[in-house]
This record gives C-alpha cells, sequence and structure tokens, in this order.
C-alpha cells in the first residue's frame, strides 16, 4: 500500500502563502482548472483555492504564539467525502491513496463539502463541480519534470521547506521518520477518518546559563591590568626600612 | 474551454509550451525565476532550481505574476492630461511616444541650458539606480534620489559608517554557522525567500532564534523566544547589552584591538581645536584618499608608551587613561565608549523599553558566552593587511539581522550604529556564523563617491560634478553653498541632514510645492507612489501637487509619471508614460547598484523578455536611453552629437564607466569571448551568455578570500585588481567615530572650514556623537504623550510589496483591507471591541478603521499592515472594494515635517543625521467611532478608468492559453 501526503512542520511555517497562490497558479491551467475568482477587482473577492493558510494566536501577551496553519485536503484514509458521494465522482486512488473528483461525474450537490469535517473541499460555482487538492497528481507522476521537480508545487515552492511528500505508510520514508520523531500528528483523529497528512508541532531550543560560565580566568577585563607599576609617591617600607 | 471541465485528472491540456528563464520582480528580493508559456501565455512561474538566491523556491507574490501581468489596472498607452482638467481627476487623452518625447524633449533641454536643477528625478523600489542615476548626473540636476531616504537609510548609513557593510544586499547573517540569531526590528521582509531559506535550515539544525519586535507575526513567529519592546527604544536595549558585556569581560578583545580602532587614542584636551580626534603620528607626505592612514596610536601595555597601531609586538590597552609626552590626556575608544554606555543599566533601559531587566542581562549573558564558548574554526589559511599568515578563520557564532523597525526613527542612526558596535565587540564582523559581507562590500568608511561640495557642482549643460548621491567624510564634503543652505531640493547632504546617504524622496514634493530652497519646474517620478502609501502627510501631498500659484499655475509646473499601474499616483500627472511589467523587458541587478552578490563572492543577474510588450508599453530604461539620446547627454552620444545606442540591451552591452575602463553594468562573460568577468572590454554575446546560464553570473571567491574582507590582504589585493575598490588598504571597525566628531567639532566653531547655520549648531552637537547614545525620536520629544501615549506602526505583509499588488487579484483575496491591530485591554479601556469601527489619531490628523484584537502586540503598540488601503479607484478596482472601504493607510496620520522647534520650522520628520523618514515615531490614541460608521475615514474622490486600460473583470477562471484570446470570465 502507498498513501501519499503532506508533512506540514509548524516549527518553520513562516506564513508566507507562497503554497497558496503556487498551488492555484499550477492548477488553474492543468487539468483541475480553472480555479475561479468571482469579484476579482470588486467588493470582497472570492476564489477557489485547494490551500488556504489561517493565522491563529494562542495564549496571552507576553507569552503570546503565534502559528500559521496551512491548510488542505488532508488525504485521508477513512475519507467521509467518498461514501456520501451520489454519484461515485469523489473517490480515493487505491494505487498511491490520493483522493480526488473526477469532475464529468460531479453534480455539485455539495454532500462532500457537509462530510468532510476539515473544510477541504471548495465547489467552483462556475463549473458548478468540486474542485480539491490533488496533490499535483498531474506533476508527480509526469516523466517530462526533471525527477526532482515531480512533487506537488506548494512543496517545489515553500521556501522554509516547511511542506514535505513524501508515502507516510512506508515506515522507511522521511515523512514517517518525521512523524515518529517530531511528534507529527493528524487533525481531530476522533473524526474517525486517518488523516493521512500531518502536522508537527513547534520545538523550542533553550539554553542554560550557569552562573559560572560568567567567570573565566582570560576574561578580557584582566588584561586591562597594568603590567609595570610608576614608582609610587611617598615614602615605602623599602625606602625607612632600618635593616 | 469556457464551462467546460476536464475529466482527466493527470494529463496536461494541450497546447505550445516554452520555458523561459528571467528574473523576479514582485518585491526587491530578486530570485531566478522560471516563466512557462502556453501558447504565450504564462502557466506557470517557479522558483529556479538553478539559481543562487532562491534555489528553486518562490514566494507568495512571486507565484502570483500571471495576475499582474493580466491586470486590468495596466496601463497601456502614453497620456496627456487633458487641457482645462485638474491634476488628480485623471482626465487624460492618449498620445503617441513620439509626441510624448518630443514635449519632454522641449522642456527638459529648456531646463538643462538654463537651470538644470529645476529638473528633478526621483524614483521608487526601482532597482536601476545605476542607471537613473547616471541619467540624473549627464543630465546636471543634483536632485535625484531613490527611495532609500524614506526606506533604510539608517541601516546602510549606520553600518556603512561603523563596518564598512550593511543587511542585505550588502551583507547578512550566516544562518549556515550561527549558533544564536537575533532578529530585531524586522518583519516579514528584507530579506525574503533567502531570508526563509536560511531561518527554516538554522532552526532545523538547533540554532536559537530570538525576535525583538513589539509585534509577533511572520518570522517571530517561530522565534524560540519573542522580547517585546515599544517602537524606537531599540537603541536603549542594545546599548543596555553593550553596557552589560563589557562589564562582564564577554567582549572578544584580540577582534577589537586588531580589527578596530577600540584601542586607538583619543585627544581630550578640552581646549584643542582636535578635540576628540585620534591622536595621530605625523607622516610625511599622506596621499589624499579615502583611506584609513594607520597612524593613529595605541598605549602599548608591554612598554608602557604611545605606539602606532599595529606596532609589531604590541599589545595595547583598550581601557584606561594616559598622558602623551606633550602633555595631552588621551583615553582609548574602548574606554571611551565604556563610560559612555555607563548609565545605560539594564534597569534603566527596561523603563525605556518595557524589557525586564533580568531579560536584558540574559540576552546579554547568552550573546556572549555565546560567542566565547563556541567558537568556530574553520581550517582556512589567510594572510591580513599586516602581512601576518592565519593558519584557521575563526567565527563566534552569533548573527544579528535587522531592517526598518530600527531604522525608521530618527534616531535610528546611532541605534544601528549602536547595533553595528554591539556585533563588532562580540567579534562576529565577516566571520563564519556572524555578519558576512556581500561584493562589492566592504568598502572604505565612508565609501569614495561624493556628491559635488557646492553650488558650482551644477552647470548648464554640463554633467553634475559629482556624484548624485554620496557618502561625506567631513562637513567640507557637503552639498551646501556658501551661507550653507542645501543646493538640492531635498535637503540632502545639507546641515540638517549631512549624511543622507540616499537623499530625501519624502521631502521632494513639501519642498518643490513651497519653493523652499527654489522652485523647480519638472518633476519626474518613475514607479513611486507619492500621492499615496510612499507619501508621509497623504492628504496634503495630493493636495500640494494640486495647488496652483497667485497667476494660476501649478506650483510644481509639470509633473511626468512612468508607472506600469493606474497608482495613485498618475492621477496627479501631466504625462504618463507607460513602462512594462519585469515580465516584459530587459533589466540588469548590476554590482554598480545593489547587485544579488553571496557571501562567497560577487554574482550580478539580468532580467530577459519572456513576453512582449502589451500595447504600447514602453521599458522606462528604453525612455532615458531616449531622452539621453535627444537631449545630447555625453553618455548617451557621440563625439558628435550622434545617438551612441540603439537601446537598452545595447547600452548595457556596450556602457563603461569611462572609456576602456573595462567596468560596465555587468560583470559577467565580459571580454570579446566572454573570457572575462568583473573587468573586461564589452562582449557583443554578453546577454545570450546570461540567457543560456540562468540569467546570473556568480564568481565563488577562493575560499582564504571569502572571510576577514575588510583585513584580509589576498581579499583586498582581488577586489582592487578587479576594480571593487581603488584602495587594497584595511577598513578597521568605526567603534568610536571621527567622521561625526567632524560635524561636531565645525559646529562647536572647532573647525576650520564648513560651519552650520547656528540655528543647527545645538542639533549637530547633539547628534552628531561619536559614540552611540539612545535619545527619544524627535516626534516623540515634541508630542504631548499624555494625550498620544500609544506608538503607532505598519508592518509589510509577506503577500504584498508596497502599493503594487491591490491589482492582483490572487493576493489582494489575502489581503483586501486591513486592520488596526490593537491589545484588547485598549478595547476595554476606550469601550470599543473586537472588530469595531474606531479611531486612530496623532496630533497630525485622525484615520477611520476597524480594531482587530491581538495579544501578539506590546500593548503600548498599535499597528497595521503598510499599503493594503488604497485610494477608490485607484489600480482599478471598483468603488466598493474592500481596499478603499475598509482598507486605511496610517501616512495620513504621519508628518514629512516635524513640528516647528527650536531648530526652526519645516524640519523634516527624519533622522538628524541620514534624513531617515521617522515613520515609526508618530504617536496616537485610539477611541471608538460613531455606532454607524461603516467605511474608513478619510475617503477620497473615485479615481477615473483611464485610457488603453482594460474593464475589470466580473469574475475569472484563469487558463493559460485561453485566457486573453477567449476570456474565462465577464468584464464589467
Amino acid at each position: 500500500m502507498t498513501q501519499l501526503a503532506l508533512i506540514i512542520d509548524l516549527n518553520v511555517c513562516v506564513g508566507c502563502s507562497a503554497c497558496v497562490t503556487s498551488c492555484k497558479e499550477w492548477n488553474t491551467s492543468g487539468p483541475a482548472g480553472f480555479m475561479s475568482d468571482d469579484n476579482p477587482y470588486d467588493k470582497d473577492p472570492t476564489g477557489t483555492f485547494f490551500n488556504r493558510v489561517q493565522t491563529y494566536e494562542v495564549g496571552t501577551f507576553p507569552n503570546t504564539e503565534t502559528v500559521h496553519f496551512p491548510k488542505s485536503c488532508l488525504h485521508c484514509e477513512e475519507p467521509p467525502c467518498v461514501p456520501v458521494c451520489p454519484t461515485g465522482a469523489s473517490y480515493k486512488r487505491e494505487e498511491d491513496g490520493i483522493v480526488l473528483v473526477d469532475y464529468d461525474k460531479c453534480i455539485g450537490c455539495k454532500y462532500c463539502t457537509w462530510a468532510c469535517p476539515y473544510g477541504a473541499r471548495e465547489i467552483d460555482e462556475h463549473q458548478k463541480v468540486m474542485k480539491k487538492c490533488t496533490l499535483c497528481v498531474d506533476r508527480i507522476y509526469d516523466e517530462s519534470l526533471p525527477e526532482a521537480e515531480r512533487k506537488p508545487a506548494c512543496v517545489m515552492s515553500c521556501p522554509t521547506n516547511a511542506r514535505l511528500f513524501g508515502d507516510v505508510s512506508d515506515p522507511d520514508s522521511h515523512v514517517s521518520q518525521l512523524i515518529r520523531e517530531e511528534g507529527g500528528y493528524q487533525l481531530m483523529p476522533e473524526w474517525g477518518t486517518k488523516p493521512s497528512n500531518h502536522y508537527l508541532p513547534r520545538r523550542k531550543t533553550r539554553v542554560k546559563i550557569h552562573e559560572d560560565e560568567l567567570v573565566r580566568v582570560d576574561n578580557p577585563l584582566t588584561k586591562e591590568q597594568k603590567e609595570h607599576h610608576a614608582p609610587i609617591e611617598g615614602i615605602t617600607l623599602d625606602d625607612s626600612s632600618f635593616i | 474551454m469556457t464551462n467546460k471541465v476536464l475529466h482527466d485528472a493527470i494529463t496536461q491540456p494541450e497546447g505550445r509550451i516554452e520555458v523561459k528563464n528571467t528574473t523576479c520582480y514582485m518585491c526587491a528580493c530578486r530570485c531566478g525565476i522560471r516563466v512557462t508559456l502556453r501558447d504565450n501565455e504564462v502557466r506557470y512561474i517557479q522558483g529556479n532550481p538553478e539559481h543562487p538566491l532562491n534555489k528553486g523556491v518562490i514566494c507568495a507574490k512571486g507565484a502570483s505574476g500571471i495576475m499582474k501581468q493580466y491586470s486590468p489596472a495596466r496601463l497601456t498607452k502614453p497620456l496627456l492630461r487633458k487641457p482645462g482638467s485638474m491634476r488628480g481627476d485623471a482626465e487624460f487623452e492618449e498620445i503617441s511616444w513620439d509626441k510624448a518625447f518630443d514635449l519632454m524633449e522641449e522642456r527638459m533641454a529648456h531646463l538643462r541650458s538654463t537651470d538644470p536643477k529645476k529638473f528633478a528625478l526621483f524614483t521608487g523600489r526601482d532597482q536601476m539606480q545605476a542607471l537613473t542615476g547616471l541619467f540624473a548626473k549627464q543630465y546636471g540636476t543634483p536632485n535625484y534620489a531613490a527611495h532609500g531616504g524614506f526606506c533604510s537609510v539608517n541601516m546602510a548609513a549606520g553600518m556603512i559608517y561603523t563596518i564598512g557593510g550593511s543587511f542585505w544586499e550588502f551583507g547578512g547573517p550566516d544562518l549556515e554557522r550561527s549558533k544564536l540569531f537575533i532578529m530585531i526590528g524586522t518583519a516579514e521582509d528584507h530579506h525574503s525567500n533567502p531570508m526563509k531559506i536560511a531561518l527554516s535550515e538554522f532552526k532545523r539544525n538547533g540554532g536559537r532564534f530570538i525576535s525583538i519586535n513589539p509585534v509577533r507575526t511572520g518570522y517571530s513567529a517561530i522565534a524560540d523566544e519573542w522580547v517585546p519592546i515599544k517602537p524606537g527604544t531599540d537603541g536603549a536595549l542594545i546599548l543596555a547589552i553593550i553596557h552589560e558585556l563589557i562589564k562582564t569581560g564577554l567582549y572578544d578583545r584580540e577582534f577589537l584591538q586588531d580589527y578596530s580602532n577600540a584601542g586607538q587614542l583619543v585627544n581630550l584636551d578640552k581646549d584643542s581645536d582636535v578635540f576628540g580626534m585620534f591622536a595621530r603620528m605625523d607622516i610625511t607626505d599622506p596621499e589624499e584618499g579615502c583611506f584609513d592612514h594607520q597612524n593613529q596610536l595605541w598605549w602599548d601595555r608591554h612598554t608602557n608608551r604611545p605606539v602606532r597601531t599595529h606596532t609589531e609586538g604590541a599589545d595595547p590597552f583598550l581601557l584606561g587613561e594616559y598622558e602623551l609626552e606633550d602633555g595631552t590626556p588621551v583615553k582609548p575608544a574602548f574606554q571611551l565608549l565604556k563610560e559612555q554606555v555607563e548609565e545605560y543599566t539594564p534597569e534603566w533601559a527596561a523603563s525605556v523599553t518595557g524589557i525586564p531587566a533580568e531579560t536584558i542581562r540574559r540576552l546579554a549573558h547568552e550573546m556572549g558566552i555565546t560567542a566565547r564558548d563556541e567558537k568556530i574554526e574553520l581550517p582556512i589559511a589567510w594572510t591580513d593587511t599586516w602581512g601576518r599568515e592565519h593558519q584557521s578563520v575563526v567565527g563566534n557564532p552569533v548573527a544579528f539581522h535587522s531592517m526598518r523597525g530600527t531604522a525608521a526613527h530618527s534616531n535610528g542612526f546611532q541605534t544601528i550604529r549602536a547595533m553595528a558596535i554591539l556585533m563588532s565587540i562580540l567579534g562576529t564582523i565577516d566571520r563564519p556564523g556572524g555578519f558576512r559581507h556581500k561584493a562589492p562590500f566592504p568598502r572604505p568608511i565612508p565609501p569614495c563617491p561624493k556628491t559635488p561640495n557646492g553650488p558650482d557642482g551644477v552647470k548648464p549643460d554640463t554633467p553634475l560634478g559629482g556624484m548624485p548621491l554620496g557618502w561625506p567624510a567631513d562637513p567640507n564634503d557637503l552639498f551646501v553653498d556658501e551661507k550653507g543652505e542645501p543646493v538640492r531640493i531635498d535637503k540632502g547632504f545639507s546641515w540638517e541632514f549631512p549624511l543622507s546617504a540616499h537623499g530625501l524622496m519624502h521631502n521632494a514634493i513639501t519642498n518643490a510645492w513651497r519653493g523652499d530652497p527654489y522652485p523647480i519646474d519638472t518633476l519626474m517620478i518613475f514607479m513611486a507612489n507619492m500621492a499615496w502609501n510612499s507619501a508621509m502627510n497623504t492628504s496634503e501631498v495630493r493636495n500640494m501637487l494640486n495647488d496652483k500659484d497667485e497667476n494660476g499655475e501649478y506650483k510644481i509646473p509639470f509633473l511626468i509619471v512612468a508607472d506600469a499601474f493606474q497608482s495613485e499616483m498618475v492621477a496627479y500627472a501631466d504625462l504618463v508614460l507607460p513602462d512594462t511589467t519585469y515580465l516584459e523587458r530587459h533589466d540588469v541587478m548590476s554590482m554598480l547598484d545593489r547587485p544579488i552578490s553571496e557571501f562567497d563572492g560577487p554574482v550580478d543577474s539580468v532580467r530577459i523578455p519572456v513576453v512582449p510588450p502589451k500595447g504600447d508599453c514602453k521599458p522606462f530604461q528604453e525612455v532615458l536611453i531616449e531622452m539621453g539620446s535627444r537631449l545630447k547627454l555625453p553618455a548617451f552620444t557621440t563625439a558628435d552629437g550622434a545617438r551612441k545606442y540603439r537601446d537598452y540591451p545595447e547600452f548595457i552591452t556596450n556602457f563603461e564607466t569611462e572609456p576602456g575602463s573595462g567596468i560596465g553594468f555587468l560583470a559577467g562573460w565580459r571580454g570579446k569571448g566572454g573570457e572575462k568577468f568583473m573587468k573586461g572590454e564589452p562582449n557583443p554575446n554578453q546577454w545570450e551568455m546570461y540567457e543560456k546560464n540562468n540569467c546570473v553570473y556568480q564568481y565563488h571567491l577562493p575560499k582564504s578570500y571569502q572571510y576577514m574582507r575588510n583585513w584580509n590582504q589576498g581579499y583586498l589585493t582581488w577586489a582592487q585588481d578587479h576594480r571593487l575598490t581603488r584602495y587594497d588598504e584595511p577598513i578597521n571597525i568605526h567603534i568610536y567615530s571621527e567622521v561625526l566628531q567632524k560635524f561636531r567639532l565645525a559646529a562647536e566653531g572647532k573647525r576650520p572650514g564648513k560651519q552650520p547655520p547656528e540655528h543647527l549648531r545645538k542639533r549637530i552637537i547633539e547628534h552628531f556623537n561619536p559614540l552611540p547614545f539612545y535619545s527619544e525620536p524627535l516626534e516623540s520629544q515634541l508630542t504631548d504623550k499624555h494625550k498620544y501615549p500609544l506608538n503607532a506602526i505598519t508592518q509589510r505583509p509577506m503577500a504584498m510589496y508596497h502599493s503594487w499588488d491591490s491589482q492582483n487579484a490572487w493576493l489582494r483575496q489575502i489581503h483586501a483591507h486591513n486592520y488596526l491591530h490593537v491589545h484588547p485591554s485598549l478595547g476595554e479601556k476606550h469601550g470599543f471591541g473586537d472588530g469595531d469601527w474606531i479611531y486612530v489619531e496623532s496630533m497630525h490628523g485622525k484615520v477611520r478603521c476597524m480594531a482587530r484584537f491581538s495579544e501578539a502586540v506590546e500593548p503600548g503598540t498599535v499597528w497595521t499592515w503598510n499599503a493594503i488601503g488604497k485610494a477608490k479607484g485607484a489600480w482599478n478596482l471598483g468603488e466598493k472594494a474592500n481596499e478603499s472601504e475598509k482598507g486605511f493607510l496610517l501616512n495620513h496620520l504621519i508628518s514629512e515635517e516635524l513640528p516647528t522647534n527650536e531648530c526652526g520650522e519645516h524640519i523634516s520628520n527624519s533622522d538628524p543625521i541620514t534624513g531617515q523618514a521617522g515613520w515609526y515615531d508618530v504617536r496616537v490614541r485610539v477611541y471608538k467611532a460613531e455606532d454607524d460608521a461603516d467605511h474608513t475615514l478619510p475617503q477620497f474622490d473615485m479615481m477615473n478608468t483611464l485610457p488603453g486600460m482594460e474593464k475589470r473583470r466580473k469574475w475569472q477562471g484563469f487558463f493559460a492559453g485561453m485566457f486573453t484570446q477567449k476570456k474565462n470570465g465577464g468584464a464589467k
């Protein structure tokens, strides 16, 4: 079994939205396109995006964390969007676990939107079909691309390499190793959807300073003492000794 | 295709595919991009994996370049304001380029042969200062600057006047080898992708990242520790850290002794005219030039007497007080620094910055102990400029980065000098894990170029007698007349702002409108939105642009605006020149400008068009070449006055700084066959060679030349041989700044030569302190802080650059409007809730906007995203667009001039040393707005759509290859 998925490292995601627009520019002109925009230059612009970044604040000042949280289809092992689809348009590929929509079968009924607890689906108001992340299935098997570029567009673009792509069912894969060792977690596992995408949490690097680290025999201040002292004024024992 | 959907999820749609490389320009980062076209339309813009800057990644802006290319806000025709219409009404008629050129030629030729300073050229974030500056110099006007004065000149000047290099284009933190990284006053940009790449790798390698910022967003979000600070107090924090490091002995004494002026003896004879200058040995026949003659003195520990610096075997005291043979009292510069920071205790700084004293002390200890105990030693042999051979390169792995948060304050120069000194006393300059230079830096302190030093430098029909921008080394370098009054319209390089290395574009319009120091005739603005987000006091500046004298003539008689988009500024133009997008033109990121060099050597790059220009768009570069030829400027014409260059690409290939100099705009593939670099005769195939090589030229210095470059003889000789520098002399760090002291002495009347006007003497004496000091920002000093207790700042989001991207259909879905982010305690105090309409008011004006509660902001600070708010109708947005209904500019609250004070009227709201705009000095209060408020204030009349612009689409489904021909979507 193969289950392709994204691992998103919240420890390095700076919330730049590169994944948001690189996904859109790749997919709008590809098999999943177009991805429409309504009111693109007017009030309340809104469009189809397969990937969005939300930002949350956690805690109160000054102990505040700002968390950037990219969200897209999680390609669940038990995708609730599949069984609810009345036409069979929503399906999960056996060969790699990618959840896709067959647009020819989709009637735009939005059952899958209601079933998806993650809000990952986006109806295209102009084509009246449901769209979502395809894990760039049109890139990852494209042998005309150099091997290094057979990755989802969001992974290619991510400036902090916060998005990692691989087979989470292979225990030896890099992504599986990260999930194991860096505390990778799934969103809302209680829903039983078994999301394939995982998130890596924030990790803190701290230092402990010991008191004695401030004390050094080679403290440069010691070099500022004079090597030769000028003769002192007045009488010393040496001047006045009787022996 | 309009509504047909595809079944096959894998097979790419058909079409003719082409792939071309060029350089991004969605911000100033200049990443390499690979553009895929399908049937001549842009299908995909990806980061070029073979480019050294971005290594294949791209940001939200770069990946949205398609929407810039096909934006309906694009200008496509030269336009002339309709006779009888008012500026600002944006009523234009289309004209031909020939007519536009004729108009400009007639006007500009007359000005050039009568009074060239009446023509002014100011440019925005243009990335082509080498060409625009050359044009201004050749024309002969002193009135030229780019955006640096209102951006980050304090960062450039504060560091360059201290260590001979600066952040971003000129140098940066070596995060590959660093262990502790302190980012102070940087939000989400400057720079962008390289910083993101490095930050992520740094964290994954176990580095510790501390962010000091009033707000926790962007990069700060992933910091291991966020240290919230009150805006404008960074200098206080840094000085307290220096205090603690010196007190505890956590400084790198060997580094300071050898590579800075810390041990040099300062003359402290109060009655002397050289008080505060270094004591020097007489040297015979000192060569004139901008380098360190190294004739200063140390007090040697071994012999207990003064010796010339770097005398073999000598070991200088850095502390103490001494007396020269002639009785002159002297102290080492480091002793003076120690005395200067004596009062800056962590407890004092806590009261200024809002950071607990214990935290300040701990930060100092973390920096000092990491620098001392986690040394890096690279097995790289090198030879210093005094002939000493070193078997290794040593690094103290503490790195810093900073940008506008520290710079855009009127105390920013001294703050940044303090930071550069902090980096120096930790021993981190051009060493692994610390700060590293990028070619052509390091440069002498200060660098050699100078402006003319008097009105004689400006003559009819003659190129300017110096550079339009420069680096004054002493008061006699100032560009002032015999009365000490400014020659430049922006008063740059005058006693008001002596070291204004990037000019003061933010005052150019106000000064020209007022006729102070003189009126001008023609103002040419290139891609700078001076009627909106790039102006302080925006509403008034818009009025000034439209203001007439008693004869009914505009106070600024002729206004030329070159821009690719229908920005707010375009509305005020008399003549509009439609520029191309970055995908439609040739460009160079030149070594003569701000190249994209890496730590390990020089890098420059080019843009090569991937699509043809839209409509009648013409690259501004071509406009300058054409005008240079028509006006017969020497650089653009042959000896007999004929046109020298057919077009911009030919100009770039063949131009040399002087005939036969071998130095041109591009460093790569010079020489007839492309066999040379940096210096070499023009190569007719240079563009093709760039094109074949990912549009980038990169040179890797030998390892032994990559570090300690201020003092690395191998590197300095190499730099001289390749014409990066005139001298191969060491560039010692200025812990103590004699340059600043020279200005202070002049103000004290102790120095022959140029003297400041009386009303500025006190200001010069106070601010030209040769050692860094803390002073409250000027605007803050002049504000009733009881009435206006809060600081207000802006930040730039990662997905928008300046005002450029509201016309971008994808990016505006990320930021369509902005809020004022406030701590919830302010809402509680003033009776408003999250999302409520409020007023934010300074002593200059007020803005109505929506509040957004945040726990990620220092409670005495309010902030918003910069330049999201737009004037109604600008950028071809609809009348009800969020940008104008809910978005707002903080600029309305910020004045370009300080209230009248002891230094006079109409003094710029800027750093008194550099003229850096004090954007972040404004003080405000907030209160609840009317219950029925539903849009922001102030509002402006709807801007007209201009001839040649496309209609706004009501909806769109972009699909490359089928979009512009058969629109997917409906026009409105």
